[in-house]
Parts: structure tokens; C-alpha cells; sequence
């Protein structure tokens, strides 16, 4: 069975379809792209599947379970890490665990477990401001992480970031995804990220949106440092580029 | 090294120009242009303030006690108004532009009104600057609850959390800032509204010792409590700086890794 399961969404706004029939499914523990253009509506579609938004046709599903919807299921993070300037790091990852109820105390004890795992140490008392870009992404991470070890949706995480830290935290990325074996759905336009990261990338092109490819990256996780200047990865990049022609 | 001298200068040439309108002043008294019973010396305000210290402080004591009542009433008055109105859409469009006319009325044209209605005692005082301390409140923070980021807010929705949640965590961190900022300005009119009060009648307070200095046309005094009340609004203003700095830490954490 699938964890995660959009089924046949459209989203309209003003009468006009911004995604239109949009179907994707998520295995456990697998990293999935959704590949496209800017304004393509892939934003649109995690906004569904997070439940902030509810579509006019198409069901959510989360472990066989309806969640259409309905918001607190999967977590979500975005470009913008979103780390609140005013609480320092561990307040700041520990925050869904405080709005899921939990006393402060407690859901800090809990996220300093994993500050290790994310490679975050020493940076508990520190506030955001303090951190570099990456370390930002880190910690915006872990917060995903800690909201639900279900499932996570990502919306062009790293694309702030400069290119050598880009590809730096590829690698941390997946050596952490290894580990916590997180499903997770990510949002990207730059192909070569989708190649790098990705068990299956969705390609989605066309006004209103849809999905037009589903392509599977044979390849064994956590991947070679040496995967992205390697001929089968051109080989892939060429039938991406032609289908988005 | 260069910063520092700079930091060095910029404090330098303000107290320069300070000493600067003292002396000229000095000499101007001095040498009789203007006559001394209408512009006392910077020398004789000083002295005059000596003299009378201890009625000062005595007065002061009335004023300030007067100001930090009507302050507190007013930023929780100004604290809940704002909620309220960032609560409920239709609050805060009704009440918005009847906020901004209250503030279009000059202090110092209803504060007679006050006294007939509500008598010499302290009432009309704690009343008058309620209304001046708690529009500044109020709009600070309604800007910096309407400043909050909208993506953050989206991502403790989608995190599950209520809107009182999102207050706690987002909106009202979000709009401290602001509401210092506010705080600052409120503060000062506290005093001032203060004074003005006072000046109607009453039996204590600085406006009420400003009347009859001025009765009995003691410029020196007059000058002297005129300096005592603008010295005690910047002291407050300073205050309302550290309390800024207390409950902000990471603020200033923010500027000094900006220099890093």
C-alpha cells in the first residue's frame, strides 16, 4: 500500500484550472520530485495535500485514510527556512511538538535527540540569525521532521542556497533520509537536484497543470558523490529535457 | 577601531552643539539683550532648581505616580483593543477611523471637559492619559500583528495550530518591536498628559507647581520644571530602551552579527 496518495485533484480559482487531474503516489520511505516550471501549480498541489487548501475535485489519501483537507497530517517546509527570529533553535524545532500539545520542557528534550543526527550540535541556544543558510535548512528540517515522521512535503528546499552549499547539503540530505527513512515529496525546478535526490520524479508541465511523466532514477541510495557528472546521469537529463520540451 | 571613533564622534557633536546654545544663552542673559526677569540664565534656572529640589521631587512624586497609572491602564486597554480588532475583521474596520478622529482631538481641549465632569481629584487625570497612551499601543501593535509573516502563519496552520496558537507564537512576537516603539511615544505623552492635567487644577503635581510659579512670575522656576519634566520623559524613554533590550535578546543579537 502507499503512504501517501493524491488522487484525480483539481484545483480551480476563478472558474480557470490551475492543476487539473493531478494523481501521485508515495511509497514509504521513498523520495519522490515534482519537476516543473515556475506557476506550473505544484505549490498548489502541496497546498492541497498539506490541507490548507481543499480541491474541487480528488481525494488526499495518507495511509488509506481520507485527510482531503484537513491540516496537521504531513509537514511541510519551504524556501524560506521560516525559523522564527525571536525563539532560538531548539524552541524553534521543537515548535510542532508544542502545538501538538506538548509541554515546552518535554518537547525540548525531545528534539535534542536529534540535533546530532542533523548535524546541528551546539546550536541549541543560538537563534536563527546566528546560523549560516545551511545550518538554517538544517534546522528547518528537523522542525519538518518533528511535526510528523510520516510523511513531508518539500517545496524547493535548497534552492536558496548557493551552489556548493547546494550540493553539500544533497549529501547531508540524504545521509539524514537514510537514516529517519522519511517519506518525502520535493518540490524543484533545477533538474539536476531532482536527479541527485530522487527515487521517482513526476514531471509536470501545461496550463492547467498536469503530470506528464513518471520516471523512475535506478539507483542505489545514499548516491555516489560522483552520480551527477556520470553518462547514465546524462542519459537521464536528456529524456527529462526532452520531455519538457 | 574606526567605527568606535565614529561611535565617539557622533555622540561628541550633539553635546558640543548643546553647550554651544548654553553659552549662547549664558551671554545673551548676561549681557542684558534680553532682560534677565524674562530669559533667566542657564545659571539661574539651575540654581532655582536647587532651591527648590526638595518641592520638586515632592511634586514629581504626584505627576509620575499619576503617569505610570494612567500608562498601565492605558497599554492594557490599548493591548486589548488591538486584539480584539485583529480577532474580529469587522471590529477593526468599524473602530479603525473612529481610533485615528479620537487622536485629531487636541488633549488640551477636553481636559477642561475632564475636570467638569469628573472633578479636581485624580479621575480626570488617570482618564486624560488613558486616551493619549493607548492609541500609540494599539496602533503599534496592530501593525506588528498585521506584519507578522503570512507564510509563517500558513505553516502553524499547517502544523494543526489554533489561532490562539498562531498569537502566541507568531503574531505577538512578530508585533513586540512595534509595540516598544509605540511604548516609547506613550511614555512620553504620559507625562505630558500628565502636566496638562494638572495645569487645570489639583493640589499637587508639577503642572499644578508650573501654575503658580507662573502666577507669580518666577521665570527661573518655570524654566527649571520645564527642563525636570523634559528630563524625566527621556529618562522614562531610556527605560522603556532597556526593558526593549530585556525582552529582546535576539534583537540585538541580529545587529551585532550583522557587523561580524
Amino acid at each position: 500500500m502507499y503512504k501517501l496518495t493524491a488522487n484525480n485533484i483539481t484545483v480551480s480559482y476563478e472558474s480557470k484550472n490551475i492543476i487539473e487531474d493531478v494523481s501521485i503516489e508515495l511509497n514509504k520511505g521513498e523520495i519522490a520530485c515534482l519537476l516543473g516550471v515556475s506557476g506550473v501549480g505544484k505549490t498548489t498541489l502541496f497546498n492541497v495535500i498539506s490541507g490548507l487548501i481543499k480541491p474541487e475535485k480528488g481525494t488526499v489519501e495518507l495511509d488509506g485514510k481520507d485527510i482531503t483537507g484537513k491540516a496537521g497530517n504531513v509537514s511541510y517546509m519551504l524556501q524560506k527556512d521560516l525559523l522564527l527570529p525571536y525563539k532560538t533553535i531548539i524552541d524553534n524545532v521543537s515548535l510542532p511538538l508544542v502545538i501538538k500539545g506538548e509541554k515546552k520542557s518535554r518537547a525540548r528534550e525531545v528534539a535534542s535527540v536529534y540535533f546530532e543526527e542533523f548535524g546541528l550540535e551546539g546550536t541549541q541556544k543560538k537563534y536563527p540569525s546566528q546560523l549560516s543558510g545551511g545550518m538554517r535548512q538544517r534546522a528547518a528540517l528537523l522542525r519538518t521532521y518533528l511535526f510528523s515522521d510520516q510523511v513531508a512535503l518539500l517545496d524547493e528546499p535548497f534552492s536558496a542556497l548557493d551552489s556548493i552549499t547546494k550540493s553539500s547539503m544533497h549529501r547531508w540530505y540524504l545521509q539524514v533520509m537514510d537514516q529517519i527513512k522519511l517519506s518525502s515529496l520535493l518540490i524543484t525546478h533545477d533538474i539536476d537536484e531532482a536527479l541527485v535526490l530522487a527515487d521517482r520524479i513526476y514531471i509536470m508541465a501545461g496550463k492547467p497543470g498536469r503530470i506528464t511523466e513518471e520516471m523512475c532514477i535506478e539507483e542505489p541510495m545514499p548516491r555516489n558523490k560522483d552520480f551527477n557528472v556520470s553518462n547514465r546521469f546524462l542519459e537521464y537529463k536528456k529524456k527529462i529535457l526532452n520531455v519538457l520540451k | 577601531m574606526i567605527k568606535k571613533l565614529q561611535n565617539i564622534t557622533n555622540k561628541i557633536s550633539p553635546a558640543l552643539a548643546i553647550i554651544a546654545i548654553l553659552c549662547l544663552w549664558q551671554i545673551l542673559s548676561f549681557t542684558g539683550v534680553v532682560p534677565k526677569f524674562m530669559l533667566p540664565s542657564p545659571v539661574d534656572v539651575v540654581t532655582a532648581f536647587i532651591d527648590d529640589f526638595p518641592l520638586l521631587m515632592e511634586h514629581a512624586e504626584t505627576t509620575l505616580a499619576e503617569s505610570f497609572l494612567g500608562l498601565i491602564i492605558g497599554t492594557v486597554l490599548g493591548f486589548v483593543i488591538a486584539v480584539i480588532m485583529d480577532c474580529f475583521p469587522i471590529v477593526y474596520k468599524s473602530i479603525y477611523p473612529i481610533l485615528i478622529l479620537t487622536q485629531t482631538v487636541p488633549t488640551v481641549a477636553i481636559a477642561p471637559l475632564l475636570v467638569l465632569w469628573m472633578g479636581y481629584g485624580i479621575l480626570p487625570k488617570i482618564t486624560l492619559i488613558v486616551i493619549t497612551t493607548f492609541f500609540p499601543i494599539a496602533i503599534g501593535l496592530l501593525d506588528g500583528f498585521n506584519a507578522a509573516d503570512p507564510d509563517a502563519l500558513n505553516l502553524l496552520k499547517a502544523m494543526g495550530a489554533n489561532r490562539a496558537q498562531c498569537f502566541i507564537h507568531i503574531k505577538f512576537p512578530s508585533s513586540l518591536s512595534h509595540f516598544f516603539s509605540g511604548l516609547r511615544i506613550s511614555v512620553s505623552y504620559s507625562v505630558v498628559g500628565a502636566v496638562i492635567s494638572e495645569w487645570l487644577g489639583g493640589f499637587k503635581g508639577l503642572g499644578v507647581y508650573m501654575t503658580r510659579v507662573r502666577k507669580s512670575y518666577s521665570f527661573d522656576k518655570m524654566f527649571a520644571v520645564i527642563f525636570f519634566i523634559s528630563f524625566i520623559s527621556l529618562v522614562l524613554m531610556f527605560g522603556v530602551t532597556l526593558l526593549k533590550r530585556a525582552s529582546m535578546p535576539w534583537d540585538r543579537i541580529k545587529e551585532d552579527s550583522k557587523f561580524k
